[in-house]
């Protein structure tokens, strides 16, 4: 069924009785010809372009929860393409083009939103970093414009601009970024990956990788057995157990990274703003909630729940930099798994075993990457080959030392 | 969240800094071959589960821990000092 | 209207208040909502979606309809602030929010009329045609419609505090379960303390006409709480809602410090506390939720307990003629306490078909309410029983469908509750959060007799972990009635576009709405929840979740276990970010660190620079200098021609004793410092374990077993936690101590020709000191150590006294150099010199070089280990593709910036054909030329190449040749002077 707005007032008007399913309930087949593990936006993404890039229908999304379950759920939804060294802006840039047609592409309004992200800065040496940034940007051919103190008090003269405890230098404005409605990102991409044939199975959990030889065969989940001749596991927040099902022992550690909302308020804040001192970022929703997030709590956990502490930082950080949030009240908080990797940067990759892929290790920066890892995932899934704005985002180039590190702060798994 | 530190006893979180898993205690031999490198700085078990992993008193006593702990519940089972382990790693 | 002799409120205590320009006057005791119905007003907000008219629903936190905003003089104000929850005091001002322009005449009203357009997740549909009128129009326009109350925009000034606590037991809640317990522990010696959210404790004996011990029950809350108050070791906390439990007995918990009060300066707002508690009960009572039926969302339809709150505590009845629809018995008090206090009731509407009628009033029972009348204040109701339907004349409804046990809490650490269908509400699971113990309703035991019981066994419990002996209190005689409900969620309407019966208040949700999502198969509770956006409201579907469980359960066939809920999280109401971010405001946001020299900086006009948590003069401006760069420029000539001072205190120094000293800082230093002598310094190259650079410096050795290391003052924590690390793990065996001596020591860099001269007026006895010497030293007579080392490229010296005289020395460098025709120079100059001479800081160390992008990868020592060593030669680490660290010299006069990137001139500029970057730049007045330092692939074998520099963002398109990145004295002779 194709949505429109004429659509929704004859429905409407009818007593909205016409909807269909947006997705089937089909039972697993015991054979597909590729089987992808994880319901998540990714895993969605990748069965979404298989179908539809490569003609792959004979598909199954397995999901032990519900769709949408994991992180694509619990972001701030930020999407950007503001990343600077050379893997990471091919792939990102890739992505944001994908995220500008994706209403048309699935016929489903994910609110993308390109309001602007603004990143500022608190030092010359910050300047200069960030000038980096916005000039690899440029070369990559998207937008980024450095605006000095003045330029960001333009945008947003609500900020604290005489007492911060880090002054504010300017920022780095990049016009084409902005947020979605994370849940549509999942639920647009199901859709689109349903009505194409994709066999999308929820409670579904995948408890062994069957392996001959090398060779993959298939898995073994809480509903039977399944053969598939391709597996791909993208499965992030539980990468190193599936990949533990195929003997892989994987460059991840997994942290806890707390979000925040508020009560619903007019519109106040209009663009996205990180702050890096403050390891601080915000948005509006359009339902009128404020977004924002911190840093890490910085242990490893699977408990998808946070600490007072990096909670408390994180106000902290928000009313240095705009103490006029301070009345605005938290409504909910919760946490997400991150797969931390050794140089910030994720891994889309081929397994030593033949037929297993691998699309992992987002970090905190996975909602953006959907569409693209989707995108590259579904290729290399379908020809064995890298996409060429994902060949660098290799699973051995931490032994190789071929690093994508854009934080700089090494292997350390939990400081990027 | 609160650690108990042996020496300074149960305090807030806020005073440690977190490394990582315990691989970070096992340093291959300078000759190792490249893989015991890769899985000494890179490749974790990251189990859901019991783990093992080491801690700073930061803003304490300035000691390394060693501290079992569950990544699910976030139960604390035991909290050594990475000084005093018998066999230290060198 | 208010009703004599009724309610705690005080009548002797008249305060005024405003709500939407009009004047009111309340009772000292009052809620915002308790005076706005006492003084008649019924329409207090306007609902989020429909903007319908909304009045009060509840007494309490979870308020979905009664939000409003608070206003202060001078423009401040505190939206989506409960009605129910704000207490009244001498002027307080509140107005509606959400409406356009006036609460009873609300243009977007207009959404209601839409209504059949709007269901649920309809925006999901459409709004993508063309693209560009998402940002341009439609999303605008959404947004504008959505949102609650509004921010002023202004800086919150205000006071908050956030604070600690810690306990043996902590009880939440002070209802009857919560006082018993608190009563048994405190008694038992243990130290407690209790926490309500209410401003005043006893909670649900507080509105009910209960009779304990044969009096009434506030009588035995009094007596309790006098008790409680005269234990020191208890420690009542009223207005303090505990909001979150967290990790190892952790509690957050937000207490309303001054919400009651005027504002005024000074007076925190709120204060965050972290409560550290050995054991917990939750004694939180329970929630009364509602039935959903046809315009049950009317003003005047209000929570039967809260009717009963309105009427017993506050003493207003909220209506002239009211009316009870019910699923249980306990309703059923409503009715009799509003008989008896003379408030006409007109009808109890008891769901139950073989529920008594006793009560002096028509009962109709196996009956519901199926519809509603009265568009700003409720009319009628119409009723369907047996012998058929009615329509009766009434201005207040009562409504309960049954008690939800306030578990929030038991599920903030991932515990899931359990269905218990006797109850038909979900009960905590056991053990839900280690430590914490539900007692009385919040554990689903719902008599007041039983919840004494309760709360008393949790005590004991709590008082047996703790090893105590129990205090045996006596517990008062009360009801012990049982609790019988039978379940009914919701009372089918008949199709029409129009006819809608809300589950979610706050969120505007409907049962077609939920029946919707599951047609769409959004049959998944998350996905039903996040389709609707039932329970993402403000009261977080405290008011919602069960019964829309229950129409989802029903709408796919599905038990409501089977169904399943959705997780509750943290916090329990709402937190202000200002009482969570407390203390972050302005400069409280990060320590800061000031030099010794700070001050005697300042009163020469120095800006003092942010570097990291330190300040550092930047620059010390000179009358008629238009500018920094002038101001640059001169102090880098000064040090260059004659002697120039500044304060380096912010480098990290560590102090390094035993001896295995030098043994140790040849494993955690690329190079060797073992055979380094006494009285030298030598630099030092320190890598990650990844083997990319760390950090540099230097290390002196002041005795055979005595080494003083200097980090970069980025990295001061960073090296320091490593070396610990190093110690402890790899060599605690050796005989070595570390410790962190930064602050102990003030350093100054004196730096120029005349640097010799300038140190000799200042010590007793001078050294000559060979380049990369150091020797101690006497200033003045005072014990200090003197290093002969450049960060400028001239003859250098850092000096080192005890902090306590840092700033006298200072000031008696600067006067002494004056005389020598030099002075003190600041961060720009320090940089401007630095980058002349090719020196590094953190903007090429910046974690991604290696030794060998900065050409020291000779400085890795062959013939040892060291941490980093294996990782710094994987294949990606080293050879041509790497970008390594190059000078660049403009063949123009053309500024530089720092951040551009570096291209092959006459190729397209695009990331393909990227071949680096700058680091630094500065214009060296000494060589009269723009300078930079950059990385360049395979840069070390392009010196004398012709590359361009190209900067999109600052307009900076420049060819340059590339060079040593060594400017300045290539040779090192000026150091070695």
């Amino acid at each position: 069924m194709r949505y429109s707005g004429l659509k929704v007032i004859t429905e409407g008007l009818f007593g909205n009785r016409g909807w269909g399913q947006v997705w089937r309930n089909p039972a697993p087949k015991a054979e597909y010809d590729a089987v992808i593990i994880g319901g998540g936006g990714h895993g969605l993404s990748t069965a979404y372009y298989l179908a539809k890039n490569h003609g792959l229908t004979n598909i199954a999304v397995l999901e032990k929860g519900y769709l949408g379950g994991g992180n694509v759920g619990r972001n701030t939804t930020i999407v950007r393409a503001n990343y600077f060294l050379p893997g990471n802006s091919e792939f990102y840039s890739h992505s944001l083009k994908l995220w500008e047609g994706l209403e048309a592409d699935l016929n489903y309004n994910v609110m993308h939103s390109q309001r602007g992200l603004i990143n500022l800065f608190h030092s010359d040496g910050q300047r200069d970093a960030f000038a980096r940034r916005g000039n690899a940007m440029i070369n990559q051919g998207d937008d980024a414009e450095l605006l000095d103190r003045d330029g960001v008090r333009a945008l947003l003269p609500y900020l604290d601009f005489d007492q911060t405890r880090f002054p504010i230098y300017g920022g780095l404005l990049h016009r084409r970024g902005g947020t979605a409605r994370h849940d549509a990102v999942a639920w647009g991409y199901a859709r689109g990956a349903d009505q194409r044939g994709v066999d999308l199975i929820q409670n579904c959990e995948v408890t062994g990788i069957d392996i001959e030889g090398g060779v993959v065969r298939g898995v073994q989940t809480t509903r039977g057995a399944i053969r598939a001749k391709k597996v791909g596991m993208v499965v992030a927040g539980r990468s190193s157990q599936v990949a533990a099902m195929a003997g892989l022992r994987l460059p991840v550690e997994s942290h806890v990274l707390q979000a925040f909302v508020t009560e619903g308020l007019k519109p106040v804040i209009d663009h996205v703003i990180s702050f890096g001192m403050g390891h601080f970022y915000i948005s509006q929703s359009d339902k009128g909630g404020l977004v924002f997030g911190g840093d890490l709590d910085f242990y490893a956990s699977y408990a998808a729940r946070g600490n007072l502490p990096m909670m408390e930082h994180v106000m902290e950080a928000g009313m240095t930099l705009m103490p006029m949030i301070g009345r605005a009240r938290v409504l909910r908080s919760w946490g997400g798994i991150m797969d931390m990797t050794p140089d910030g940067s994720p891994i889309i990759d081929r397994t030593p075993i033949e037929g297993l892929y691998l699309d992992c290790g987002w970090n905190y920066g996975g909602f953006k990457a959907v569409p693209a890892s989707g995108w590259c995932m579904a290729h290399l899934m379908a020809t064995g080959q890298p996409h060429e704005v994902a060949r660098r985002f290799r699973l051995d180039r931490f032994a190789t030392g071929h690093l994508l590190d854009e934080e700089g702060t090494g292997s350390q798994h939990n400081l990027h | 969240m609160r650690l108990t530190c042996p020496l300074c006893g149960p305090r807030d979180r806020r005073e440690f800094h977190y490394l990582g898993a315990e691989e970070y205690l096992r340093r291959p031999a300078a000759e190792a071959a490249s893989a015991a490198w890769d899985d000494y700085l890179h490749n974790r078990d990251n189990p859901a589960g019991e783990t093992r992993d080491l801690w700073y008193h930061e803003a304490g006593c300035g000691q390394w821990l060693l501290v079992t702990r569950d990544t699910v519940s976030h139960d604390i089972r035991k909290v050594e000092l990475v000084a005093t382990l018998k066999g230290g790693a060198k | 209207m208010r009703i004599a002799g009724k309610g705690l409120t005080d009548p002797s205590v008249p305060v005024g208040f405003r709500f939407d320009g009009r004047d009111y006057v309340g009772q000292a005791g009052d809620t915002l909502a308790s005076a706005l119905l006492a003084n008649g007003v019924k329409l207090v907000g306007r609902s989020f979606k429909y903007h319908r008219p909304r009045g009060v629903l509840t007494a309490g936190s979870e308020e979905p309809n009664a939000l409003v905003e608070v206003l202060e003089e001078g423009g401040q104000r505190t939206p989506n602030v409960r009605a129910t929850v704000q207490e009244l005091y001498p002027g307080l001002a509140a107005r509606s929010q959400n409406r356009f322009p006036t609460l009873g005449f609300d243009l977007l009203a207009l959404n209601d009329l839409a209504a059949p357009l709007l269901g649920a997740g309809f925006y999901y549909k459409t709004f993508m045609w063309p693209r560009h009128f998402w940002e341009g129009l439609y999303e605008p326009l959404i947004r504008r419609a959505a949102g609650l109350g509004s921010l002023s925009r202004q800086h919150d000034a205000a006071a908050y505090e956030k604070a600690y606590a810690f306990c043996d037991l902590l009880v939440i809640g002070a209802g009857p379960a919560g006082l018993v317990a608190a009563l048994e522990a405190g008694r038992a010696g243990a130290d407690v303390i209790l926490a309500d959210e209410d401003a005043r404790m006893g909670g649900r004996l507080l509105s009910e006409t209960l009779v304990l011990e044969g009096r009434p029950g506030m009588e035995w809350v009094t007596s309790v709480l006098a008790e409680l108050e005269s234990l020191p070791n208890v420690r009542l906390m009223p207005r303090t809602t505990v909001t979150g439990a967290y990790d190892h007995g952790t509690y957050g918990a937000l207490e309303r410090v001054g919400l009651h009060l005027a504002p005024r300066p000074y007076l925190p707002r709120e204060c965050f506390w972290r409560i550290v508690a050995k054991q917990a009960i939750l004694a939180a009572g329970a929630l009364e939720r509602p039935v959903a039926f046809e315009n049950n969302d009317r003003p005047g339809i209000m929570l039967a307990s809260a009717v009963r709150s309105y009427l017993n505590r506050y003493g207003v009845a909220p209506g002239r003629r009211v009316t009870v629809f019910t699923n249980n018995e306990e309703a059923r008090r409503t009715a009799r306490d509003l008989m008896a206090a003379g408030v006409p009731v007109a009808a109890i509407i008891d769901a139950r078909p073989h529920a008594s009628a006793v009560e002096d009033c028509p009962v109709y029972t196996g009956a519901t309410v199926i519809n509603t009348r009265g568009r700003k204040g409720l009319s009628h109701i119409t009723v369907r029983h047996g012998g058929g339907e009615a329509l009766i004349e009434t201005d207040c409804l009562a409504i309960s469908g049954g008690w939800n046990p306030t578990l929030h809490l038991t599920c903030h650490r991932n515990g899931r509750p359990l269905w218990n269908e006797a109850l038909a509400a979900f009960v905590p699971a056991p053990g839900a959060v280690p430590g914490l113990e539900p007692a009385g309703a919040a554990a689903g035991i719902m008599s007041t007799a039983a919840c004494l019981a309760s709360g008393q066994r949790a005590a004991r419990g709590a008082l047996e972990a703790l090893g105590r002996k129990p205090a045996a209190i006596r517990l008062p005689a009360a009801e012990d009635a049982p609790y019988v409900i039978q379940a009914l969620w919701q009372v089918p309407h008949a199709p029409g576009l129009w006819r809608r019966a809300w589950l979610d208040f706050a969120n505007d949700v409907t049962v077609k709405d939920v029946k919707l999502a599951a047609q769409e198969n959004f049959v998944s509770v998350e996905h039903m929840k996040r389709y609707t956006t039932q329970g993402m409201a403000p009261d977080q579907g405290k008011n919602s979740n069960v019964a829309a469980l229950a129409v989802l359960a029903d709408a796919t066939g599905r038990s409501v276990a089977e169904t399943g809920v959705t997780t509750f999280r943290p916090p329990y109401t709402p937190v202000s970010i200002a009482a969570m971010g407390a203390g972050g405001r302005g400069t409280g946001f990060a320590p800061q660190r000031f030099l010794t020299s700070h001050t005697a900086s300042v009163e020469r006009g120095a800006p003092m620079i942010e570097a990291g948590l330190w300040y550092r003069a930047g620059y010390f401006p000179r009358p008629g200098e238009a500018d920094w760069r002038t101001a640059c420029d001169r102090e880098v000539r000064m040090v260059r021609e004659r002697a120039g001072v500044c304060d380096v205190s912010t480098l990290g120094k560590i102090d390094i004793q035993g001896a295995d000293a030098g043994r140790f800082l040849d494993f955690v230093y690329a190079n060797t410092f073992s055979t380094l002598p006494v009285g030298r310094v030598r630099y030092g190259l320190m890598l990650r374990d990844d083997g990319h650079v760390m950090d540099d410096g230097t290390a002196a050795r002041l005795a055979d077993g005595h080494f003083v290391m200097t980090t970069t003052t980025a990295a001061a924590g960073q090296v320091m936690r490593h070396l610990d690390f190093v110690q402890q793990a790899f060599c605690a065996d050796w005989d070595l101590r570390l410790m962190s001596v930064t602050e102990a020591w003030a350093q100054f860099a004196v730096a120029g020709p005349r640097a010799r001269a300038l140190l000799a007026s200042v010590l007793d006895a001078p050294p000559d000191l060979p380049f990369m010497g150091c020797a101690p030293v006497l200033v003045h007579g005072v014990k200090g150590r003197l290093f002969r080392i450049s960060f400028s490229g001239e003859e250098g010296y850092e000096i080192a006294v005890p902090a306590r005289y840092g700033e006298a020395l200072f000031r008696d460098l600067l006067a002494r150099a004056e005389v020598l025709g030099g002075g003190p120079y600041g961060m720009e100059a320090l940089n401007v010199l630095r980058i002349e001479k090719g020196f590094l800081t953190h903007a090429e160390l910046h974690g991604r070089t290696t030794a060998f992008d900065l050409g020291l990868g000779r400085m890795i020592s062959a013939g040892k280990d060291c941490i980093g060593k294996a990782a710094s030669q994987r294949p990606g680490l080293t050879g041509p593709e790497r970008e390594q660290l190059v000078g660049l010299r403009p063949q123009t006069e053309a500024p530089l910036t720092a951040g551009a990137h570096l291209f092959v001139p006459g190729e397209e500029v695009g990331r393909a054909q990227d071949q680096g970057y700058t680091t630094s730049v500065c214009y060296s007045p000494t060589l009269g030329s723009w300078l930079a330092l950059g990385f360049l692939k395979n840069g070390r074998a392009r010196q004398g190449e012709v590359i361009r520099v190209v900067d999109h963002l600052r307009a900076v398109d420049v060819l340059c040749e590339v060079c040593d990145p060594v400017f300045y004295d290539r040779e090192g002779e000026k150091l070695r002077a």
